[in-house]
């Protein structure tokens, strides 16, 4: 072997090693912030966390029951607005989407999933919470809805495309109209791959807090009202976080291992059913 | 392919071969052919009721987010507008920002959310594209899924969580082991110039880093998968080395798809809002040194929207919204049509979008 050609093979096995490295370095950022959760939030969970209400700043005690609540509430309230809309653009793009309204909703959702989401905020405080004259719940979950849509809506139109087109000529021959076709036979063949895009979309908003900072406020109480300021867990750790007391960053990592799991359950079981059953095994 | 969908029942009776096919009027009132002046139109829709309804319902439910995005632009443009009218296009380069006396200079924020995107696409890309490479090219089988999965966590990850981690993880680590070697070594230059509190440009940069490295790394991913094998095969044939292949075939092959995909994560850095506002320092201020603090425009908007003291404070909020959101649109538009340019047709990309 050549000098040349050594050192050629040198340099391959040198890059070879280092985008190794770097790939392991993505993993370990996941694996410290993962540990730190479990680290500093897991011994502050306890029944008192999960079923008491916040207490007054600086007394020690007290729990996030209202904002566990509340973000069952808002996300719960955003999936009921956003998912049908989302589901339907996306069964519109799967099954009408090759003409030129097809091409501007497909961009328009590839746009709107890059949005910043306090940008969303804006959306829904201006529609909802000024004319409404106070922050509430109900904008709150809009706005999350907003932001789930298009998420929503590309995923389902993935999941429609995957389904054979001898099925939908099948039934069609069948004698089936196009819209039984559309909802009995395609849109029921992939429901799985619908239902975890669904799940996934519903994580991702289940995490945010930027768009409910002036819609859903927040609130130290018990709330139930869609229409009056709402807590929700990502608002408790971004107020506790940012707060001068140790007692509230011991609530903050608990409050963030609590969101972390919910999302990871969500997250997780949609992305491992969706490799299951579509095996892109890439 | 309009013709293939087009209801079979229909299309056998209107040839005549279908006599026995029950006749309701109500349910197929197309039933009977007549002219068709826009042939094309006509079997797009279906002839039949329902079909014509689900076509509606599914048409009103798609033009939703065409909606939302212009009444977005719309109310953005309206509510920003005193403020336009007040300060002009000097809003965004001058620096006063006095809610107080009623001058609004927006300089600093865009400053600070151009500075910590690029530092953070400084730290991810190399990472990103390391990981995308890694694993299309060299990583044992079994080990791809694992990694891909982990490295997509990272994208699970709420933005809240993430400024906690920063806060009293990231920051004390900063201060302790990273800051004063740099200080060390280059503190003479005005890029690591002045006291370090902890809450930085560089902080938040780093934060960014990771947040955008899951959405860099999976396109880039599906980018280099797209590029025909035949690509590597010719330049291994030709003797290359194996990282020769890669970055002299392969690489080059899916640029455009891998500039969208960085530019994708600059578009995401733009907009990121908590885990920035809890890390930055928010400070109204331009500073060429990482050390010291800065601001967003989202930082900004988080902190300041719903404490605005006058009508024009808001409207000034308002337009730093529509600076930001008008950015990213452009931002994310470039990146969908590099992307789009190497998978054309496929949703490569759409889910991290």
């Amino acid at each position: 072997m050549s000098g040349r050609s050594l050192r050629r093979h040198i340099t391959s096995g040198l890059m070879t090693g280092l985008v190794a490295v770097l790939s392991f370095t993505a993993v370990l950022a996941l694996v410290l912030i993962l540990g730190d959760l479990i680290a500093k939030g897991a011994s502050s969970l306890n029944w008192d966390f999960f079923t008491k209400n916040p207490v007054p700043a600086g007394q020690s005690g007290g729990g996030v029951a209202n904002a566990i609540v509340g973000t069952g509430i808002i996300v719960g309230l955003a999936a009921l607005i956003g998912l049908p809309i989302g589901i339907g653009t996306g069964l519109y793009l799967a099954e009408y989407g090759s003409g030129r309204l097809g091409w501007i909703v497909r961009f328009v959702a590839d746009v709107l999933n890059g949005t910043p989401s306090i940008v969303i905020g804006i959306f829904a405080w201006t529609w909802l919470v000024r004319p409404m004259g106070g922050y509430s719940a109900l904008a709150g979950s809009v706005a999350l809805a907003a932001l789930m849509i298009p998420m929503i809506a590309r995923t389902t139109e993935e999941m429609v495309r995957l389904v054979p087109h001898s099925l939908r000529e099948a039934a069609l021959a069948l004698g089936y109209p196009r819209w039984r076709t559309s909802l009995r036979v395609v849109a029921r063949t992939a429901l799985a791959g619908i239902v975890t895009g669904c799940l996934v979309g519903v994580a991702r908003i289940a995490g945010e807090t930027a768009p409910l900072l002036f819609t859903a406020l927040g609130n130290l109480n018990f709330s139930t009202s869609v229409t009056q300021p709402m807590q929700t867990l990502p608002h408790q750790i971004y107020e506790y976080a940012s707060g001068p007391f140790a007692e509230w960053h011991r609530l903050a990592w608990a409050s963030a291992l609590v969101l972390m799991s919910l999302v990871l359950l969500l997250g997780v079981t949609a992305r491992w059913a969706i490799r299951q059953r579509h095996g892109s095994a890439r | 392919m309009p013709d293939r969908y087009r209801s079979v029942t229909e299309a056998a009776y209107v040839s005549g071969r279908m006599t026995t096919l029950p006749i309701n009027p109500a349910t197929t009132p197309d039933a009977v052919p007549a002219p068709v002046p826009e042939p094309h139109w006509q079997t797009l829709r279906g002839r039949n009721v329902g079909d014509r309804l689900y076509r509606a319902t599914l048409t009103a439910l798609a033009l939703v987010l065409p909606l939302l995005l212009v009444t977005l632009l719309a109310e953005l443009v309206v509510g920003a507008w005193p403020a336009i009218r007040r300060f002009g296009l000097p809003f965004v380069w001058t620096s006063v920002w006095d809610p107080v006396a009623g001058v609004f200079g927006a300089a600093p924020m865009i400053f600070g959310t151009l500075a910590s995107s690029l530092l953070a696409l400084l730290i991810a890309v190399p990472l990103a594209l390391g990981v995308a490479i890694y694993l299309t090219e060299f990583s044992p089988k079994w080990l791809r899924q694992p990694i891909a999965f982990l490295v997509e966590l990272l994208a699970a990850i709420p933005s809240v969580v993430y400024g906690l981690w920063g806060i009293f993880v990231l920051i004390p680590f900063l201060r302790s082991y990273v800051v004063p070697p740099l200080r060390a070594a280059l503190g003479w230059t005005p890029l690591f110039g002045g006291v370090f509190y902890g809450n930085s440009l560089l902080a938040g940069g780093i934060i960014l880093a990771i947040m955008i490295v899951p959405y860099i790394a999976a396109v880039s991913r599906e980018v280099l998968l797209a590029v025909p094998a035949s690509q590597r095969e010719a330049a291994l044939g030709m003797g290359a080395t194996r990282w020769e292949a890669v970055w002299t075939a392969v690489v080059p092959y899916g640029r455009a798809g891998l500039i969208g995909a960085v530019i994708l994560g600059l578009g995401r850095a733009l907009g990121e809002t908590m885990a920035v506002t809890m890390v930055i320092g928010n400070r109204h201020d331009i500073s060429l040194s990482v050390l010291q603090p800065a601001y967003t425009m989202a930082a900004a908007i988080a902190n300041e929207f719903s404490e605005a003291v006058s009508d024009l404070h808001l409207a000034a909020m308002f337009e730093v919204g529509l600076v930001l959101f008008v950015v990213t649109v452009i931002v994310n538009a470039c990146a969908r049509l590099l992307i789009w340019r190497v998978a054309r047709g496929t949703a490569v990309g759409s889910r991290a979008l």
